[in-house]
């Protein structure tokens, strides 16, 4: 059965089964691989996509939810305003450490700043936390939010 | 130590070592004390280990496999245009070391670094010289030769210089991308310079003129930014996980739920009708000891990750479980407790402890349990073999690219010369990746599919149910103390199955690496000292998990302290300083420690002085000692461990549910001089998360052989709301005349005993079985 999809502002036309989750049509058979695979049943946030500019973990969304509806990856989330700020906070700070789960939170954060340009401490625990960080970057990750939110301190 | 000593430091007369002992391709092969001289792969060998003790002691990166290589010919290449190409022979799996290591080289060799570009080397040490990336060993052993590398490099830029312009060498500089002749002004870059440059002689090696520190320009600035940085927030970064070929296949293997066990019957008729997949594979499995072998279990080989998994969730198995099909958590913790309640080898004894405790004023005892762990990498293993015309080639996140080499090319029947193992990016490592049974899953694959390019991806499961787990202890303390509550006399009786039973079935003790690792080699300022390891059983796979043995020592012995300071109605702190006595180089011989991270005993003594620097230290910095409300706590720990002294506090908030936070984490390491201050601070602030993770939420248990967390559900890690709002690290500035520490583990020891005392301070409540779970829930 063909399901078509818009990913990144472009269409595709896929023969895939209407149950496989958007995170392996992604990576797999449309080749985007900076959406990163975790525990495949939404526990870790490494699949995190942006589906009409919500947060969706890709592992646990099947594809054929996906019709009619704006894709965007990791890959093209530097083309939004508050992506590309995003990004730029994590690389600024230095945020990354082995950087596999970095896509996911990336794409947490900037949906968090797209609702919420001034999240509170709280605010962050709520947004962040399905998203695991085995390195354990989280402090980084917060002042890196803060910084793309051009907030100085904190305001726990 | 201030107590006099007539122990007979322990060499190879140990009772794990007595005996052959069978090796296979061990990664941390320097741990295995008498093994490290070994060059190259050693496959099911057994030697005696006294003809070991017998061979001069080669101490630091001399005594690993294959050593260091200091040649500018391998590690640098300069374009015409003027790119500078430094190879990075470590795997990167977030301590920054394919930052750190081009970085020494670039500084030496007055490298413009945007004009650095960083190429990953694949598995060879015969020409990169060793490349296992655990240990905390990358830039410990590397710093000197990757200067001695950039020096070089340096000395035959100039000299091409000085032969084009016909003037003496000693009149030309090279500076910042350029190479200067000093009385004209005149320049050349060096990509006019590259090709005259490497016709140049290699420097002799002792008369390479290495830069004064001062002159350093990006070693221990820390203001050079991460060369992955932007592919990592961009998502072109590129792991294990997500190679690509053309005509690849994907696959995913059901492997025995029991360490041990094998597929009795399968039947994959079911999983053939799967749309996508293609094959249905079984893998051989290998006999006992487990080493870095594949499992064995069925393979479902597809056109997709999904369908594979799809593929796979269809077949029939029916799983004949083996001999360790009743390894049960519970019961299994009694066993320990049992052995740790009785004598057992006694592997240090200083004075007399039997004397000391009977003379003592009062008596204190204490066991400390610590359960399996799971590296849970967030990139699970995965790895893709593609065997051409008699030539392999593997794409794979692994911490020892050389041993995955060697390990694909015996499985596969062809030299290690036919085998390419090419280094992605590791999506973590903390030790798990060192272990390539993985690779050699997707080796066998793609030989039963004719070559072609085969992934095998490892689902969380997978990862939690088949992993090389950290050990599970019991550790047994006894003290007598005096009138004054200050001990006279110390038992530790440590009880865990060891790392080497992965290698040797029979072995049921820990080796000296491991007893070296935070049990055997504590410094403290105690008369009578007795430590004790009696025997225990392995019943699955144990592997190293960052920091290893250091992580149920340090939680032990540092909340034993802190127990007795509590007894004894001291400050902790006070107490703690007291018990490590005065300032001291104490010789790891001296400990009974034959084994000291593998480094020289005379260079690198445990000095009581700087373990002490770091208490008093990160007591200053957090405030030790300040008012707190009522619920909340600071506890403070101190560890030694891979060279390097770590103290932390804990600041913890216990509400009246017994919910427990943690605001703060304060953290002083001294690991010597420090090449990348930046890097060193963010790998003691994620060891921080994961010594909370440890304390707070992490357990590996099996009931019937099997492992009962599936997931992160069940496995839980510390997640964005329980790591601390503010983790402040403080570096002990070192310099470079003195040996190098190590950074990537011993962050990780300290925080849970921390947390603990916090604890104890915030509630008395004592805890003392991890991890901590509900067990403060009112």
């Amino acid at each position: 059965m063909a399901l078509s999809l818009t990913v990144n502002g472009k269409s595709y036309q896929l023969d895939v089964p209407p149950e496989m989750p958007l995170l392996w049509v992604l990576r797999d058979v449309i080749g985007l691989t900076g959406t990163k695979f975790g525990c495949g049943i939404a526990a870790c946030g490494a699949c995190t996509v942006h589906v009409d500019g919500q947060p969706v973990r890709s592992c646990s969304t099947p594809t054929s939810a996906m019709a009619n509806k704006k894709i965007t990856t990791i890959e093209a989330i530097g083309a939004d305003k508050v992506g590309k700020a995003v990004q730029a906070a994590w690389i600024d700070s230095g945020v990354p450490q082995c950087g596999y789960c970095q896509a996911g939170q990336i794409m947490s954060a900037a949906a968090l700043l797209k609702h919420n340009p001034k999240p509170t401490d709280a605010d962050i625990d709520d947004a962040m936390s399905g998203n695991i960080c085995r390195c354990g970057t989280y402090v980084r990750i917060r002042a890196a939010i803060k910084r793309a939110a051009g907030q100085k301190g904190a305001t726990t | 130590m201030s107590a006099p000593l007539d122990v007979t430091p322990r060499t190879a007369g140990h009772a794990s070592f007595d005996r052959p002992l069978v090796i296979a391709n061990v990664s941390r092969r320097r741990f295995l004390q008498g093994v490290s001289a070994l060059g190259g792969l050693v496959l099911a060998v057994g030697f005696p280990a006294p003809l070991r003790a017998a061979d001069p002691p080669k101490y630091g990166a001399d005594g690993m496999a294959n050593g260091w290589v200091d040649d500018p010919l391998v590690f640098v290449a300069i374009a015409e245009d003027g790119t500078v190409s430094i190879v990075c022979h470590r795997s990167e799996m977030g301590q920054g070391v394919r930052t750190g290591m081009p970085m020494i080289v670039a500084d030496e060799l007055e490298a413009d670094w945007k004009r650095v570009r960083v190429v990953q080397a694949t598995g060879d040490e015969k020409r990169f010289g060793n490349q296992d990336t655990d240990g905390s060993r990358s830039t410990r052993h590397f710093l000197d030769p990757m200067r001695r590398c950039g020096a070089a490099a340096r000395t035959m830029l100039e000299a091409a210089a000085a032969a084009r312009w016909q003037v003496p060498v000693g009149e030309v500089e090279a500076k910042n991308h350029e190479v200067v002749h000093r009385p004209t002004g005149r320049r050349a870059g060096y990509g006019s310079l590259a090709k005259a440059a490497a016709s140049q002689p290699v420097p002799a090696r002792e008369t390479v003129r290495l830069k004064d520190p001062a002159q350093f320009r990006y070693i221990g600035k820390g203001e050079v930014k991460l060369v992955d940085g932007r592919d990592i927030a961009t998502g072109k970064a590129q792991y294990g996980i997500d190679t690509r070929l053309d005509g690849m296949l994907y696959a995913v293997v059901a492997r025995p739920p029991v360490y041990g066990g094998k597929a009795a019957s399968y039947d994959a008729a079911q999983a053939l009708k799967v749309p996508g997949v293609v094959r249905v594979v079984e893998i051989e499995g290998s006999p006992a000891p487990p080493e870095f072998k594949p499992l064995g279990g069925v393979a479902v080989i597809a056109r997709n990750t999904w369908a594979a998994i799809q593929g796979r969730n269809a077949l029939k198995i029916v799983w004949d479980d083996g001999p360790n099909a009743s390894y049960d958590s519970a019961s299994f913790k009694a066993t320990l407790e049992e052995a740790a309640r009785k004598p057992g080898n006694a592997v240090r004894n200083d004075g007399d402890f039997d004397a000391g405790i009977a003379g003592a004023a009062r008596r204190l005892d204490a066991e400390y349990y610590i359960p399996h762990l799971a590296h849970a990498t967030m990139e699970p293993p995965a790895a893709t073999v593609r065997i051409v015309k008699g030539k392999c080639e593997v794409w794979a996140c692994v911490q020892s690219p050389q041993g995955a080499r060697d390990l694909v090319a015996k499985r596969l029947g062809m030299p290690a010369e036919d085998v390419t193992v090419h280094v992605t990016l590791l999506g973590g490592g903390f030790g798990r990746k060192s272990k390539s049974d993985f690779v050699l899953e997707a080796a066998v694959l793609s030989k039963a599919m004719d070559g072609k390019p085969v992934k095998v991806t490892w689902t969380r499961e997978d990862d939690l149910h088949n992993c090389y787990f950290h050990t599970v202890s019991v550790e047994h303390l006894e003290a007598g103390v005096d009138a004054q509550g200050k001990p006279v006399a110390w038992l530790h009786r440590s009880v865990a199955p060891t790392i080497i039973s992965t290698f040797d079935s029979a072995a049921k003790q820990e080796a000296p690496f491991e007893l070296g690792m935070g049990v055997i080699n504590v410094p403290f300022a105690i008369p009578n000292v007795r430590i004790e390891n009696p025997e225990a059983t392995a019943h699955t796979r144990i592997g190293w998990f960052r920091s290893v043995s250091n992580i149920p020592h340090a939680f032990a012995v540092q909340s034993f302290v802190a127990e007795l300071a509590a007894a004894a109605g001291r400050d902790q702190k006070d107490f703690l300083l007291e018990v490590i006595g005065p300032a001291r180089r104490v010789s790891p011989q001296t400990l009974a420690d034959t084994w000291n991270h593998g480094e020289s005993p005379e260079r690198y003594p445990v000095d009581t002085g700087r373990l002490r620097r770091v208490v008093e230290t990160v007591a200053r910095e957090a405030g030790w000692g300040r008012a707190l409300p009522k619920g909340r706590g600071l506890g403070i720990a101190a560890h030694y461990s891979f060279v390097t002294y770590v103290g932390a506090v804990a600041e913890v908030a216990v509400d009246d549910k017994g919910q427990l936070t943690i605001p703060r984490v304060d953290i002083a390491v001294d690991c010597g001089p420090v090449v990348n201050p930046d890097r060193v601070r963010a790998q003691m602030e994620g060891a921080c998360v994961m010594g909370i993770g440890i304390a707070t939420l992490g357990e590996i248990s099996f009931k019937g052989g099997r492992v009962e967390q599936d997931n992160f559900h069940a496995y839980q890690v510390t997640r964005m709301a329980g790591a601390p709002r503010e983790i402040r690290v403080h570096l002990i500035p070192g310099d470079f005349s003195m040996p190098l520490g190590g950074v990537g583990e011993p962050g990780v020891p300290p925080i849970a005993p921390a947390i603990c005392n916090a604890i104890f301070a915030a509630t008395g409540k004592r805890i003392r079985r991890l991890p901590i779970r509900d067990q403060l829930k009112v």
